[in-house]
């Protein structure tokens, strides 16, 4: 029987970084995936005959370029159909925004230049966000001179914006979305799909605290991911497939349909895997790629941990916002203010601030948006294999879907769909009867689908209180978990979720220097 | 409907009463109460000094409603308790009550009490302070219910040489069998009572727990029975003095719940509280237990020690000093007492690390407020073995009928 180093507990993207650069570090590394497939939500899968879609994120707009080439993900098999996809604020009458790579069309010349203004320093400022993303969170005590040495180059990098920038940085890091837009452009149409971009996965509308944050977080992943958005042929599980292969190559075993039970713990230290169908599977370590929730609440035996570090994981904020819906397509369907030609882009549909901020109010009272705000990918255009030949599929992330549905789920549901499908008429008239299927998937359901609690995107809010030293929580922020040998490598851990996987390679370097 | 009305109308009524207020409201000379828990209770009935004597030299009666009460019930509730409290609680028998600590992450105390095996899956918890929030956090992942039951349950603590005789006389069958901390089931008035043989004084003594309902003719029975035996009510003030002399500590006296310091460095550890004894390190995982194991290895930064004390005046809040010159503070009285019975000037004090082990010999600064004047004397202490006071009676079985 082969002994194991590590066990990573789920196959998602995450966890399959993470095994990929153990096995490279000539680790004995095994993954269990609950599902009969790798990937977790970043995978591909048909939701309707023929019609096939990527269940989670369409875009790839965060996985570092460096970590692609680390893993030689493209001579794993990944293509990419486009590359720096353009972002289009779509209009309801006649004209849109395009925001591409460093340029706009369709606005006045003065939200031009201070859009050039604009991007040039956010971009600064994600710089130094990128090195704090990259980093493995130090602890506030600042005990060891590693740590020390990590808050002094973090202090630096802050440091090297100059005078004038680190000022502007440390006052609107902190700030709201709505008011720093406010200030910077005219245009609603502009402001509008830069507040969808600030807020779209955050757990709240552009006016609160910290929304700059999460802006911030997405001109990161696009600087790592070299420029703008990129599709992946084939969808998103050619990504986590291509992962999975680069894992193997390596020497990692993939074992798919391999539920997890149990992280057993003997002698105060994590040690084996009870499967559950039964079998018992023993490692030097244990990393969990499933949610905080998930890894110390449901895997793990209650008296393993302390009340303080259990309450602190009980009220990590998990609840999803985000919804996923999906459309089959008999024909594309035309936009009034789009040309057929920017068919593939990103297209966000989000009228104004104040139209995102109404969107986001019916979600506190646990209601669904009636005008909800909109990222619409149409993957079709760039990549026809994923559907019937002339037919289409439409991709959609829909914001302020509450985790809780209130009375009535169902009836939600249906006022939910529908509120999508009107407001796309609004853009596309007559897209409607172009639908042949559809399927939606509330955070509800995705948690249910793939196993994450509250059905969080990023496992949980991405929010100051749960970032870098305080993700997911005190005492499991260095990946490193209260019970030796028991390690976190998920979007639960700094710096989050999207298909990015840092969480899993600094998980993994984090392994690798902690020995076995 | 009218649990909701009761709680918004809470704040006329800021205090209550247990269901022997009306017992003791008639026997208070001295109109003393004070607020416990929530409940208002007899600090004094005629004159402290007697109360005390009652509970040395006969039996004493007090009234221990307010000492908050959780049933904690469930298929894991001895997996529960072994995770909150820093003892072993695995080897506690149905029947059994056993003295425990609990501490957060940090190993700092929040809390003492006792935990009483009603059944294999049925415990009772009796702490000091509220803490419900942190029980029902305690409990996330485990199947268990937690309840308070504080005022489902009226308790009497009867105490002194001539308790046990007391219990004869009122039909308790077999109570002289009852050995310390063992629990045994009677029936008063129709109603299940329970008696433990435990108590805050260090001495013979029980603790008799019925449903409020019973709670008056228990009271009635046991001053029936208790008439030719010397028994006498008593209030807060004198089991104060009892629990000196039996060297228990209080918390927020002898030490402050972590769930309460503001400042830093206030909280305190089992080790440092001397409580070694209930701290089972190699039992499996605790709450507090990585931070008590670097404890172990460091040593405590200080420690509560018994002292004792030159002259007759009780050091209450003294300074503790190194020598007679006052020139290296080491350390503070949380609790003193002059012992009536031992006739001894007796105390606790936190002691610093290293002079808790190195001093053979404190001195104790004592101010003493005398018609409006403050006069200051520095006496000699010296450690002494806890408790002060341990008659041999305590541990009898059967206890002497006097």
């Amino acid at each position: 029987m082969t002994r194991y180093d590590h066990i990573v507990v789920g196959g998602g993207h995450n966890g399959l970084v993470c095994a990929a650069y153990l096995a490279r570090g000539g680790r004995r590394t095994l993954v269990v995936e609950a599902a009969d497939h790798v990937g977790g939500a970043a995978m591909t899968r048909e939701f309707a005959p023929g019609f096939r879609v990527s269940a989670g994120a369409h875009v790839l707009d965060c996985l570092p370029l460096d970590l692609m080439g680390e893993l030689e993900l493209e001579r794993n098999g990944l293509q990419f159909v486009a590359r720096g996809l353009a972002t289009v604020a779509l209009g309801q009458g006649r004209s849109s925004i395009v925001l591409a790579d460093g340029g706009i069309e369709g606005v006045q010349a003065g939200d031009a230049a201070a859009y050039g203004r604009f991007s040039r320093q956010m971009r600064r400022f994600a710089g130094v966000l990128d090195r704090v993303d990259r980093m493995a969170p130090f602890r506030l005590s600042l005990g060891g001179w590693q740590e020390r040495l990590d808050a002094a180059r973090l202090a630096w990098a802050i440091r090297g914006l100059g005078r004038h920038d680190m000022r502007e940085f440390l006052r609107v890091v902190g700030m709201n979305a709505y008011d720093l837009l406010t200030d910077q452009f005219d245009s609603d149409l502009l402001k509008g799909a830069l507040g969808l971009d600030a807020t779209l996965g955050a757990e709240h509308g552009a006016r609160a605290p910290g929304t700059v944050l999460t802006l911030l977080q997405r001109y990161a992943g696009r600087l790592r991911a070299g420029g703008g958005a990129m599709q992946p042929a084939g969808g998103m599980g050619a990504v986590t497939g291509a992962i999975a292969q680069a894992a193997v190559r390596a020497g990692a075993v993939i074992r798919t349909g391999a539920r997890v039970r149990r992280i057993v713990v003997e002698s105060n230290r994590a040690c084996a895997v009870l499967l559950e169908s039964g079998e018992q599977i023993h490692a030097g370590s244990i990393i969990s790629n499933a949610d905080p929730k998930t890894t110390f609440l449901k895997l793990l035996d209650p008296d393993q941990l302390e009340t303080d570090f259990v309450r602190r994981i009980d009220r990590f904020r998990s609840k999803g916002l985000v919804a996923k819906m999906h459309l089959a397509l008999d024909d594309l369907p035309t936009f009034t203010a789009l040309q057929p030609t920017r068919l593939g882009a990103r297209m966000l549909l989000c009228p104004s601030l104040d139209a995102l901020e109404l969107a986001f109010n019916p979600s506190k009272y646990r209601e669904v948006p009636e005008r909800p705000a909109l990222e619409v990918c149409i993957p079709t255009i760039n990549d026809p294999g994923l559907a019937p030949a002339g037919r289409h599929v439409m991709s959609i992330n829909l914001m302020a879907v509450p985790y809780d549905l209130g009375a009535d789920p169902a009836a939600a549901r249906r006022r939910l769909a529908q509120a999508v499908l009107s407001t796309l008429e609004r853009y596309a008239p007559g897209l409607s009867e172009r639908v042949v299927a559809s399927e939606l998937l509330t955070p509800a359901d995705l948690e249910r689908e793939f196993g994450m609690n509250g059905g969080h995107w990023h496992h949980g809010a991405l929010a100051f209180d749960q970032f870098f030293f305080a993700r997911p929580v005190p005492g499991a922020a260095g990946y490193a978990t209260p019970v030796p040998g028991l390690y976190l490598c998920g979007a639960g851990s700094h710096p989050g979720g999207g298909v990015m996987g840092i969480a899993g390679r600094n998980a993994a370097f984090k392994v690798l220097k902690e020995g076995h | 409907m009218q649990a909701q009305s009761a709680a918004r109308s809470h704040y006329r009524r800021p205090l209550v009463t247990t269901p022997f207020f009306e017992r003791c409201r008639d026997l208070v000379e001295t109109d003393s109460f004070i607020a416990w828990s929530g409940y208002t209770v007899p600090d004094v009935f005629s004159s402290v000094e007697h109360e005390y004597f009652s509970i040395r030299n006969a039996a004493s009666l007090f009234d221990l409603t307010p000492m908050i009460k959780y049933r904690i019930a469930g298929p894991d509730a001895q997996r529960y308790l072994n995770r909150l409290v820093t003892r072993d609680v695995s080897g506690l028998k149905v029947d059994r009550v056993a003295y425990a600590v609990w501490c957060n992450e940090f190993g700092h105390l929040i809390d003492d009490g006792t935990i009483f095996r009603l059944g294999a899956d049925d415990f009772r918890l009796c702490t000091a302070e509220r803490q419900l929030d942190w029980l029902l956090d305690s409990a996330i992942g485990f199947q268990v219910d937690v309840e308070e039951v504080t005022d489902r349950i009226a308790a009497l603590a009867l105490q002194g040489p001539t308790s046990c005789a007391i219990l004869k006389a009122m039909g308790l069958a077999g109570i002289e069998t009852l050995r310390p901390f063992e629990m045994g089931h009677y029936r008063l008035a129709g109603l299940p009572l329970m008696a433990s043989r435990t108590g805050f004084t260090g001495d013979l003594g029980y603790e008799l727990w019925i449903d409020p309902e019973g709670a008056l003719q228990l009271w009635d029975a046991l001053m029936a029975a208790g008439r030719p035996r010397g028994l006498r009510v008593i209030g807060y003030q004198a089991l104060e003095m009892a629990r000196i002399e039996a060297g228990f500590v209080l918390p927020n006296v002898d030490f402050v719940s972590a769930a309460q310091t503001v400042r830093l460095n206030r909280e305190t550890t089992p080790f440092e509280m001397g409580l070694d004894w209930v701290v089972a390190l190699d039992k499996g995982p605790f709450n507090g237990r990585r931070a008590l194991l670097d404890e172990k290895r460091r040593g405590p930064r200080r420690r509560l020690v018994g002292i004792e004390i030159a002259g007759n005046k009780a050091a209450h809040g003294a300074l503790v000093y190194d020598s007679s010159k006052a020139l290296r503070q080491v350390g503070e009285i949380t609790s003193a007492l002059w012992s009536p019975t031992c006739k001894r000037n007796v105390a606790l004090a936190m002691i610093q690390a290293p002079y808790f082990a190195t001093l053979k010999e404190f001195w104790v600064d004592i101010y003493l407020h005398r018609e409006l004047l403050w006069e200051r004397r520095m006496e000699r202490a010296w450690p002494v073995e806890r408790p002060f006071y341990a008659p041999q009676r305590r541990k009898a079985t059967p206890p002497p009928d006097r």
